[in-house]
């Protein structure tokens, strides 16, 4: 991204700002007891939680904070979370 | 037209001059008689501007950067603890490289609470992306005001710019002043031509939030842009010199300093009581000269390592401190002359609006002489 005067951008840059990197611990979804009740998608404050074609849910790994959140609320206990090496 | 005026008044002409379309202000001493006449021209409709009535001088700067975001030129003036309750506004106007300009009727900062001349509240606010320019007389702090929108709203430049005056020695004094008319401005200072507007049908952020894979490389080109100013200023200072037969080209301005074995180098009024010290110091024979500093951001090094390159000695008279370390002028001079051999002494003088006389700049030159320096001046020892 090419920066233009005063930090001026328009709709939709925060793209740019890829915060994946922030993440200690990454959600592994096990798809084992999965529910399809889509709740994470709910909860993630990130919004980077989303429907697969075949109606699972996946996290978008470039914006994923590893927050936890929606391990804590996935109601069949189907997300993991896993410390991850960098 | 050669006209008397206070000096706040004469400020607020200029301001009228340039058009602002959008004011916000929040009325402070020794800032009040500023912002009073541009609200009076206002309901006269005298000045085609929407005057914003805020609550503080954080809301008066924050509508300021909004409406400069919009397009508009606009404009503000505070001092002191209004300055101090902008700092964090400062710094956004700066960052997403607004054109505001801003007069500062300098003051000392509390606590003790002091209503009167130093100029602290400026000088604190030095590393902010503000260009800070420093008028000696009315005139000047006029004439300053055009060329600071001038230079601010430059492409090249785009940063926001303090126009300083001293506090009360020059808002509140009337001196002949020699005003542009309207038309002689609108011909100097075209409309303002943003770069970056907000508008709702082609959607946009400003100052957008910067991880650290950007947030330097913003930080750089403010600084690029600083670099830019000075060039601008020059050009924008002798334009108006070449119309109204003042020159503004130098972001420093000698004084008898020519053959001069002693500079003392300052800022703002004092440079007026400097001037006269000195005639009579040479008419007993002392060869001392004055460096003005008429632009403190961007600092002009190397036109003041240029200027003060035939003088032994300098004196700086400060009236700030940079407490647990000296006077702001004094560091950047220094740091100018690095390497030169040529000896700094700083004098912190003048603060809460201790009065400086003639007699005081030349005690000031005896001490210098003698090498002793680096200090306060004119403390009363005997309340201590
Ligand atoms: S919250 Fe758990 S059960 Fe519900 S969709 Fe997400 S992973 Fe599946
Ligand atoms: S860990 Fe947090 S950020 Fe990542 S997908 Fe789950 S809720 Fe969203």
């Amino acid at each position: 991204m090419a920066l233009r005067v005063g930090c001026a951008a328009p709709p939709g840059r925060a793209h740019d700002n890829k915060t994946g990197s922030w993440r200690v611990f990454k959600p592994i979804f096990k798809y084992e007891q999965c529910v399809k009740c889509g709740l994470c998608e709910v909860v993630c404050p990130e919004g980077c939680v989303y429907e697969r074609e075949d109606g699972y849910y996946v996290a978008d790994y470039d914006y994923c904070k590893g927050c936890g959140l929606c391990a804590e609320e996935c109601p069949v206990d189907d997300i993991e979370m896993v410390q991850e090496e960098k | 037209m050669m006209e008397i005026l206070e000096g706040s008044h004469a400020v607020a002409e200029a301001v009228k001059r340039c058009r602002p379309q959008v004011i916000a202000a929040y009325p402070i001493t020794p800032q009040t008689h500023i912002v009073e006449a541009l609200a009076s021209m206002v309901a006269d409709c005298d000045l085609d501007a929407d005057y914003i009535c805020v609550e503080s001088e954080f809301s008066a700067l924050s509508a300021c950067l909004g409406a400069s975001a919009a397009g508009s030129r606009v404009y503000s003036a505070t001092t002191s603890q209004g300055l101090a309750l902008m700092f964090e506004v400062c710094f956004n106007v700066a960052g997403m490289r607004q054109p505001v300009v801003m007069t500062i009727a300098n003051r000392a900062m509390g606590a003790p609470l002091n209503i009167w001349n130093d100029q602290q509240d400026s000088i604190s606010l030095r590393d902010s992306g503000w260009m800070q320019f420093y008028a000696e007389d009315n005139q000047e702090a006029n004439d300053l005001h055009y060329i600071a929108y001038k230079v601010a709203e430059n492409h090249d430049v785009l940063l926001p710019a303090m126009v300083c005056f001293d506090g009360f020695i020059l808002t509140h004094t009337y001196e002949p002043v020699d005003i542009p008319t309207q038309e002689e401005i609108d011909a100097f200072l075209p409309p303002y031509q943003p770069v970056n507007v907000l508008d709702a049908k082609n959607p946009m952020s400003l100052g957008m939030y910067a991880t650290p894979d950007y947030y330097m490389e913003f930080r750089y080109e403010i600084e690029e842009a600083m670099k830019r100013a000075r060039k601008v200023f020059a050009e924008v200072g002798a334009e108006f010199g070449e119309i109204f037969g003042r020159d503004y080209s130098g972001m420093v301005e000698g004084y008898r300093l020519e053959d001069a074995d002693i500079a003392l180098v300052a800022m703002g009024s004092i440079c007026g009581t400097t001037k006269d010290a000195i005639d009579e110091m040479r008419e007993d024979g002392k060869k001392v000269g004055l460096l003005k500093i008429r632009s403190f951001r961007p600092f002009p090094s190397e036109e003041v390592k240029a200027a003060l390159a035939g003088v032994s000695k300098v004196a700086i008279l400060d009236k700030n401190i940079s407490l647990g370390q000296k006077g702001a002028v004094a560091l950047e001079v220094k740091d100018a002359l690095y390497g030169t051999g040529t000896e700094v002494l700083d004098y912190i003088i003048a603060l809460g609006g201790r009065d400086v006389r003639k007699r005081d700049i030349r005690a000031v030159v005896d001490l210098a002489e003698k090498g002793i320096g680096d200090q306060f001046y004119g403390l009363r020892t005997e309340v201590l």
